[in-house]
């Protein structure tokens, strides 16, 4: 077996990745490396060639390929070192890394530090449970995207997307685009999930119809998919009866959500927030496990690859920095707890001698509301809904104020005199 | 006449609530909580644009396709048309990222450019 050393090691190159390395290598760890499963780097951004990444961290809005070739381009001129092609099928306690490809076979990486940076997958319909034939023609969204926008095949010519996640919405413009019909985009919640920006000119530039409140109770047909039964769904989303309705196609796509994957942290004893499913952290993005950190969707899902980067850059330097001084610890600790309509918040613990960029999201759409940051700050915003991600970022100076063990972060409901003063 | 517009500029999503004229001309526009939303709509009702973003058959690269985008956004009424033009084009590497395949893409102005290095 091969055996090599690495002062940060990061497991994915997709964009956590990529910047993580890149701002471990400028934390002054000597040897970086980069384990990808893919053949090139950028992860899921080179299959998503629409526009709209960017906008933050560029002030621009750059397609899925641009946004990662800029960061592939900074990778190259380092001595960053990148293994592609390259499978990791351990990670121990110990920061030991087993990895095999077909050049080197078994290999055992010895990391100081780890990043992980995996990134998710997509629900399935085995995880929605929808009855009916095993036809083919039914594909998650994000596959029906990479066959389509990286090999070059269209998975069908009529189809239905269940969820109005933003891939979903994405792939209704892209199937349009490229002569299919999308006959409907079925969703189960009162509004979309994906951004309004993605409703209108995904759904409404090419008039395909929205079903709200709605979901797919039956999958038809024998070898391929023919069509497939919608109805509307009540309260407890469970199927009115009378409202149903056939709808004849030959693809189903599912955009219902994405679990990061954490098969490996989970294996080498990280521990994992049931409500986000990625590790649970503190302020440095540090699991439990000292020296492995995690960022990007492996952590909690994100909706916009700049706090993806900005994330990881938090955690490639602290895994730069862990590597050089090895076993740095912080003094006090302070849980952090989600309060009143706040779904989760990473991260989960915080030290007090840094500035701390909290991630969150809401559980329930509300307006004109006060997100209370453990009264350390407050910030107004006018309209919150749960497929919109929230950071705050507290400094040092603010978190002088804790007094307690813990900080509950919370939305509070601004009355009318309050919205209007 | 009324129409209303969703804004999306910003996450916000501002309903724009705009008051047309006999010419279909804006009388007022209300419902936008910044100037970005006023100058969005009008846009939006005079002439939509979008930026087109699809992929062309490529040769010399890891996967038999290329993505590409146009470098300004067209009128909104051309995307089929567009996505037609380009279904018989076939690039070959090396290309690098930004470098124009389409000069002054169907008249439009915008060039169509590659999304990455082939
Ligand atoms: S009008 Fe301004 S605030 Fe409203 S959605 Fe547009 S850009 Fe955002």
């Amino acid at each position: 077996m091969k055996v090599l050393t690495a002062d940060t090691a990061v497991i994915g190159g997709g964009p956590a990745g990529l910047a993580a390395a890149l701002t471990a290598k400028k934390q002054g760890a000597d040897k970086v490396l980069i384990i990808e499963r893919n053949n090139e780097l950028g992860g899921i951004l080179q299959q998503c060639i629409h526009h709209g990444f960017g906008l933050h961290r560029f002030k621009q809005e750059l397609s899925g390929p641009e946004y990662a070739q800029r960061f592939i381009d900074m990778v190259k001129k380092t001595d960053i070192e990148v293994l592609l092609e390259t499978m990791v099928s351990e990670l121990t306690p110990e920061r030991k890394i087993y990895a095999v490809n077909s050049r080197n076979g078994m290999m055992e990486i010895s990391a100081k530090a780890v990043v992980l940076a995996m990134g998710c997958r997509e629900r399935t319909r085995g995880a929605l449970r929808i009855p009916g034939t095993r036809p083919a023609g039914v594909f998650s969204a994000g596959t029906a995207q990479r066959f389509m926008n990286i090999d070059g095949y269209i998975p069908g010519k009529k189809a239905v997307i269940l969820g109005s996640g933003d891939i979903g919405l994405i792939m209704a413009r892209r199937f349009t685009l490229e002569g299919a019909r999308v006959e409907a985009v079925v969703e189960v919640l009162p509004y979309a999930a994906g951004l309004t920006r993605n409703v209108v000119q995904c759904l409404e530039d090419f008039h395909i119809p929205l079903y709200l409140r709605s979901t797919v109770i039956e999958v038809h047909g024998e070898d391929r998919v023919e069509g497939v039964t919608i109805a509307e769904v009540d309260e407890a989303w469970n199927p009115i009866a009378g409202t149903e309705r056939y709808i004849e196609c030959d693809t189903l796509l599912l955009s219902v959500g994405l679990i990061p994957e954490n098969e490996l942290s989970t294996q080498a004893g990280v521990a994992v927030d049931p409500v986000t499913n990625g590790p649970i952290v503190n302020e440095s993005l540090m699991t439990n496990i000292p020296g492995v950190f995690a960022c990007g969707n492996v952590l909690h899902v994100h909706d916009l690859v700049d706090n993806v980067s900005k994330e990881a850059e938090r955690a490639g330097r602290f895994a730069g920095r862990y590597a050089l001084e090895q076993g740095e610890d912080w003094k006090k600790r302070v849980k952090v707890i989600a309060g009143e309509n706040i779904r989760y918040v990473v991260p989960h613990e915080i030290g007090l001698d840094e500035p701390v960029e909290f991630f969150m999201r809401v559980q329930r759409p509300d307006e004109n509301v006060v997100i209370d940051v453990g009264g350390l700050r407050s910030v107004r915003q006018r309209s919150i809904r749960p497929s919109e991600m929230l950071n705050i970022t507290v400094t040092p100076e603010m978190l002088k104020n804790v007094t307690g063990d813990s900080i509950t972060v919370q939305v509070v409901t601004l009355k009318e005199a309050e919205v209007r003063a | 006449m009324h129409k209303t517009i969703i804004c999306t500029v910003c996450p916000l999503s501002c309903n724009v609530f705009l008051e047309l004229g006999d010419n279909d001309e804006i009388v007022s526009l209300t419902g936008n909580r910044c100037p970005r939303g006023k100058a969005y709509a009008a846009k939006e009702h005079t002439a939509p644009e979008r930026t087109l973003t699809t992929t062309v058959k490529a040769r010399g690269g890891i996967h038999p396709l290329l993505p590409v985008r146009t470098d300004k956004p067209i009128p909104k009424e051309m995307l089929l048309e567009a996505v037609q033009a380009v279904s018989d084009l076939e690039v070959e590497g090396p290309i690098r990222m930004g470098q124009v395949l389409i000069e002054d893409f169907l008249g439009t102005g915008s060039n169509l450019v590659a999304s990455r290095d082939l």
